[in-house]
């Protein structure tokens, strides 16, 4: 498919407008020197992977991702910047400066990588877009039928998260403390 | 559309993702870079599953699992961070340096 063809389509222009937010967003999620805005941008990626995923016609799995990413995750984030008492202006100490070129070109080499194999390997195979998208039930047939038992190990493993979070930020009371709570 | 505008797309992600897990300090930080490259997995996925579209959508099936291990994967994170924080009033990666041989 020729880049003229390409971009001729409309919807390869949501997508480059879609793709930009998520790379540029992405970016400044890992350069920025202010904490709470990292969080922020990291909203932003979010809600462009969703529009790409809406554009893939996977409207259930793109909710989701607004719901418990941009609902749950960031709120949490924000939470342990705020617990850690991270400073919420500019801090120089967020990064290591000296480790910067390195990460740069390891990333990028990896980078080069990762998209030259998947290129090659896949070619171009183009993606059919479907009216309907998919339809939700066949997801909750599948999750509750094939996927039942990975299903359940999911929700016990966050049932474990939720008893280890509890357990682990808990705070330990002192002697004093514990005999007065006995005592009431 | 064609499947490697979004291969390409994720493979930048997870590297930005590489990128903010080497060069940051802040342990929260680390977190947000870590959720970078499981939402480069994801975009992988989803765009695996509008080629093949299999009969009963497993990549959306496999992407909800992978967003419901990413939240217990950070409550957990979180709690540990500031577990850590409050013994060493540091959420410095550098200061944690108890396993250290």
């Amino acid at each position: 498919m020729s880049f003229e063809s390409w971009i001729s389509e409309p919807i390869n222009w949501v997508y480059l407008v879609f793709g930009a937010v998520v790379l540029v967003s992405g970016f400044r999620v890992v350069t920025t020197q202010n904490v709470v805005r990292a969080a922020l941008y990291l909203v932003a990626t979010l809600g462009g992977t969703a529009a790409l995923f809406l554009m893939l016609s996977a409207e259930f799995v793109a909710w989701t991702l607004v719901l418990v990413y941009i609902g749950a995750v960031v709120v949490l984030f924000l939470f342990g910047t705020m617990i850690t008492r991270a400073p919420m202006v500019r801090d120089v100490g967020l990064d290591t400066p000296k480790a910067r070129p390195v990460a740069a070109g390891l990333s990028l080499i990896l980078f080069l990588t990762l998209s030259y194999t998947t290129m090659t390997a896949f070619g171009s195979r183009e993606i059919v877009q479907v009216g309907e998208g998919t339809d939700t039930r066949i997801l909750g047939e599948a999750l509750l039928g094939r996927f039942v038992l990975p299903f359940e190990i999911v929700g016990f493993i966050l049932l474990a998260a939720l008893v280890g979070g509890v357990t682990l930020a808990r705070r330990d009371l002192t002697p004093k403390e514990e005999e007065e709570r006995s005592s009431v | 559309m064609i499947l490697n505008q979004f291969l390409v797309i994720a493979a930048a992600l997870f590297s930005l993702g590489v990128y903010g897990l080497i060069v940051r300090r802040n342990a929260v930080m680390i977190l947000l870079a870590v959720e970078l490259m499981l939402n480069a997995v994801n975009i992988n996925l989803i765009a695996f599953e509008a080629v093949i579209r299999s009969s009963q959508a497993v990549g959306q099936i496999f992407t909800i699992f992978i967003i419901t291990v990413a939240a217990a994967e950070v409550g957990i994170g979180l709690a540990i961070v500031i577990m850590i924080f409050r013994n060493r009033q540091s959420a410095n990666v550098d200061d944690f340096n108890l396993m250290k041989f």
